[in-house]
């Protein structure tokens, strides 16, 4: 396989249980230029460096591009007007400071620790709850049964996000986050349906926030859409819009990855299982040592908005940039034996929640969510055992984890 | 005493407790005494013009972590007072001495005082150590009718801040257009001006203060140059720091009012001109030929010096047959006026100034300073996270401005960084410590 092929390699499903091979080969060159012209950066130092580069835009979406419909008002008048409009106002995942910042700032002064750890006990009921109802059988569908749903819940609350719309979007938000790894970039036919989507949950979106309006809870959705105070700016209706939608899909497909690939990892060391079912004070330690060794998002991409000369490679203007968080994780240059799931691991500055100004939001909010769940379960499943490894994945290389996890159980304690 | 004494630490502050874990982390398992003139174990200063002054955090509460067990011999509340290296011995205050394999000097420097009349009048103070601080929050807190700072370095700006989140009235002299006019030039300067504005701060520039009065043995008001009167109650002298390196007067070393003279691998230099290899020295005090600026001596008075030169010198005496040059790229950081400003390499000498990122009249802004085409410096205000990327390009000694098609770029203009005259005197390095003048 030669080397500017090896990440159509990551990307190809075969190599989704295992792709840290692959990875390995990688980071023998920390820059590589792909065939298509993206680069991808592999080692930690690499990543570090670019992280905090100001030459690196996360800009990078293909202009917005609504389906032609035949009518012509609708074609040449009404969609070119949304396209400029979706395109002038991105989340802020794909936003450069100064706009970035100052749309994070509104996210972060409702997304506060004290209404994070507000709901300790919230998750604690929710994961009692879901682990409640496989009482009697004999298997656990992790997934469908713990890793997708408590999340959801979480989000939907914190948010204020009625639970009963949850199905609804279930749908939109699985294809938003596709929309996330590269093929479906290149694909014209999924840009569509991206943008379909899109329509279809910023409507469902705007019609919320006027109801938070006219009746204001203590969530965060009402939180954001309040004005200003005291001459304060408030965040525009569109910015709102991108990122209330943003927060929910980010709540709907990466948790579900953390919960699911740590308890993969406990099943597949069940020796660290026990140590942690024995004293959950581990936990915390635990939780970054899987966000290093199987982390929930393995890669994001940037673009390069001038020449980038970087270990021993020169990245041109306007070219992709690819950053493998997760092969950064397992670099022998930065961890010690990096291929060992090692909770006792010191000095573990992971790639987990990405890195730089747009380190993940939710971090504190995954970190509790997934040692709750956690822990329960290694409390309370009875004999937990693996019934295929490995199991099946999800189609994203990106957002990366089990499309479902058996658990065979002796029962519920 | 018998056996190996092992190795000394004079100075317990931050490059002193740095050094011994340092030590102890190169393996070393000998004997270790740390010596030092306050009685208090090593405690942090970069909070005391901050947190401190502001009655955030009491004095007591910036005692620093030790990393690793030291297993260390205290010797506190008693400075040393010479040196004496044909026994291998120092002498500390109380007369008592203490011999040494090897020693480790760290003994930084101490707060300039008033150099005029008044020094010992009550309600003149100077921020350096723990009870400095202490002693000032208590005459804050009480309050003070009108706070004069004299001198606009970084200590000066910091406790003007903190004095106006307090709500009391300050003054702040200096006899420059602007603040910290010789370590950024008044270009970058007029932000801090800005920001005295807002902040209601009298900037008194152009202003030399010549002597301070008192009443009944407490400060009332302070005589300028110009014939001019400053009516205040409570006076923060902010004029930099002096090194204290009187002690080692007889000890043969290259050691004066500049600091201690060290080789590359900081070993302190014996007049003869060569390395003491029983002897290093680490943080403000250590004057050493920094690589990084073609040999160029220099002291750098930052946190960031202390805790790595430490470390540096620590491994220099642990590993005499492999001296290696300690590079270092001077760096530091303030908050003032509810503004993070973090500066890398030095700016003074720069012939030109560029704002690279972001927006100079929203006070948040990322400025490269130039010299001769090269990039040697670079200075942010609330965007210090692209801050690495421009040290890495100044210490490989990039052009300037290092980097263009950034994000938050506007049109990159190259401006006059407008340092003040050189003053005739000491030394560049030594100017660039100052940070204020009278």
């Amino acid at each position: 396989m030669s080397e500017d092929a090896l990440f159509a390699e990551v990307l190809d499903p075969a190599n989704r249980a295992d792709p840290y091979p692959i990875y390995a080969r990688l980071r023998r060159t920390p820059v590589s230029r792909q065939r298509d012209g993206a680069y991808v950066v592999s080692t930690h130092a690499a990543i570090r460096s670019l992280l905090f580069d100001p030459r690196l835009s996360s800009e990078d979406l293909p202009p917005s591009r609504r389906p032609r419909t035949g009518n012509p008002l609708t074609d040449w008048v009404l969609n070119p007007i949304k396209n400029r409009v979706a395109n002038a106002h991105r989340p802020l995942i794909f936003r450069d400071p100064p706009a970035h910042d100052t749309l994070r700032g509104f996210v972060m002064n409702e997304f506060t620790i004290a209404r994070v750890n507000g709901l300790h006990g919230r998750v604690g009921a929710l994961v009692d709850t879901l682990i409640e109802q496989c009482r009697g059988r004999d298997t656990v569908c992790l997934v469908d049964d713990l890793s997708y749903p408590l999340p959801v819940a979480v989000i939907c609350e914190l948010l204020g996000v009625p639970e009963a719309d949850e199905p609804q979007f279930h749908a939109w938000a699985t294809q938003l986050a596709t929309a996330l790894e590269p093929d479906a970039r290149r694909d014209d036919e999924a840009r569509r349906v991206t943008v379909t989507t899109f329509d279809a949950i910023a409507a469902y979106m705007r019609r919320l926030i006027r109801e938070k309006r006219r009746h204001p809870g203590d969530d965060m959705l009402s939180g954001l859409a309040r004005p200003g105070r005291a001459g304060a700016p408030a965040m525009g209706d569109v910015d709102l819009i991108a990122t209330a939608v943003l927060l929910l899909v980010a709540g709907h497909e990466t948790t579900v990855n953390l919960i699911t690939n740590g308890m993969l990892t406990l099943l597949r060391h069940p020796h660290e299982l026990d140590r942690l079912k024995a004293d959950p004070e581990r936990a915390p330690r635990l939780i970054e040592e899987l966000l290093r060794y199987e982390p929930p998002v393995h890669f994001r991409t940037r673009k390069a908005l001038g020449a980038i000369e970087i270990a021993g490679t020169t990245i041109p203007k306007g070219a992709p940039v690819i950053l493998l968080f997760a092969s950064g994780n397992r670099d022998p240059e930065r961890f010690a034996d990096p291929d060992r799931f090692d909770p006792d691991r010191a000095d573990n500055q992971h790639f987990g929640f990405g890195g730089g100004l747009h380190y993940c939001v939710g971090a504190p909010l995954a970190r509790i969510e997934a040692e709750i769940a956690l822990v329960t379960l290694c409390r309370r499943l009875v004999r937990p055992t693996l019934l295929d490894d490995p199991p099946p994945y999800r189609a994203g290389a990106s957002l990366r984890g089990p499309s479902n996890l058996g658990i065979r159980i002796a029962g519920i304690a | 005493m018998t056996g190996d004494p092992g190795i000394v630490i004079v100075g317990a502050s931050l490059a002193g407790l740095r050094g011994a874990e340092a030590l102890r982390e190169g393996g070393y398992d000998g004997p270790l005494t740390l010596v030092g003139d306050e009685p208090y174990r090593p405690y942090d200063r970069p909070p005391l013009s901050k947190h401190v002054l502001a009655g955030e955090l009491p004095p007591e509460a910036t005692a620093l972590p030790q990393q690793r067990p030291l297993r260390a011999h205290w010797r506190l509340g008693q400075p040393a007072t010479a040196l004496d290296r044909t026994r291998k011995a120092i002498r500390l205050g109380d007369g008592s001495e203490v011999p040494y394999t090897k020693l480790l000097i760290a003994t930084g420097a101490r707060a300039r005082p008033w150099p005029g009349e008044g020094a010992h009048l009550a309600g003149v103070f100077t921020i350096r150590g723990r009870d400095d601080a202490a002693a000032l929050r208590l005459a804050l807190a009480r309050p003070p009718k009108h706070v004069l700072v004299i001198g606009a370095g970084l200590i000066g700006c910091e406790a003007a801040s903190c004095c106006r989140d307090l709500g009391v009235p300050v003054t702040l002299a200096d006899p420059n257009p602007t603040p910290l006019a010789r370590v950024l030039g008044t270009l970058v300067g007029g932000t801090i001006v800005e920001c005295l504005r807002r902040a209601d701060v009298a900037y008194r520039a152009g202003t030399k203060v010549r002597a301070l009065m008192g009443e009944g043995g407490h400060v009332a008001g302070a005589h300028l140059h110009d014939g001019g009167l400053i009516e205040t109650d409570c006076v923060i002298v902010a004029l930099g720091a002096v090194r204290d390196t009187e002690w080692l007067a007889q000890g043969g070393l290259r050691a004066d009012a500049g600091g201690l003279t060290c080789d590359a691998a900081c070993r302190a230099l014996t007049r003869a001109g060569d390395p003491d290899p029983d002897i290093g020295a680490a943080g403000d005090v250590a004057r050493w030929p920094n690589p990084l600026y073609g040999g160029r001596e220099m002291t750098v008075e930052h946190w960031g010096n202390a805790v790595e030169q430490a470390a540096h010198a620590a491994r220099s005496l642990l590993r005499p047959d492999d001296p290696r040059p300690y590079r270092h790229l001077p760096a530091f950081w303030s908050s003032q006026f509810g503004i993070n400003i973090k500066a890398v390499g030095l700016a003074e000498g720069a012939d030109a100034v560029a704002i690279v990122q972001g927006d100079r009249a929203a006070q948040r802004y990322l400025a490269v300073y130039g010299r001769s085409g090269r990039s040697i410096a670079a200075v942010s205000f609330d965007q210090a996270r692209w801050l690495p990327s421009y040290a890495d390009r100044i210490a490989e000694g990039a052009a300037f401005p290092p980097i263009l098609d950034a994000t938050d770029q506007g049109r990159v203009e190259i401006l006059a960084p407008g340092f003040p005259p050189a003053r005739p005197g000491p030394a560049a390095d030594e100017r660039m410590r100052e940070m204020a003048h009278v």
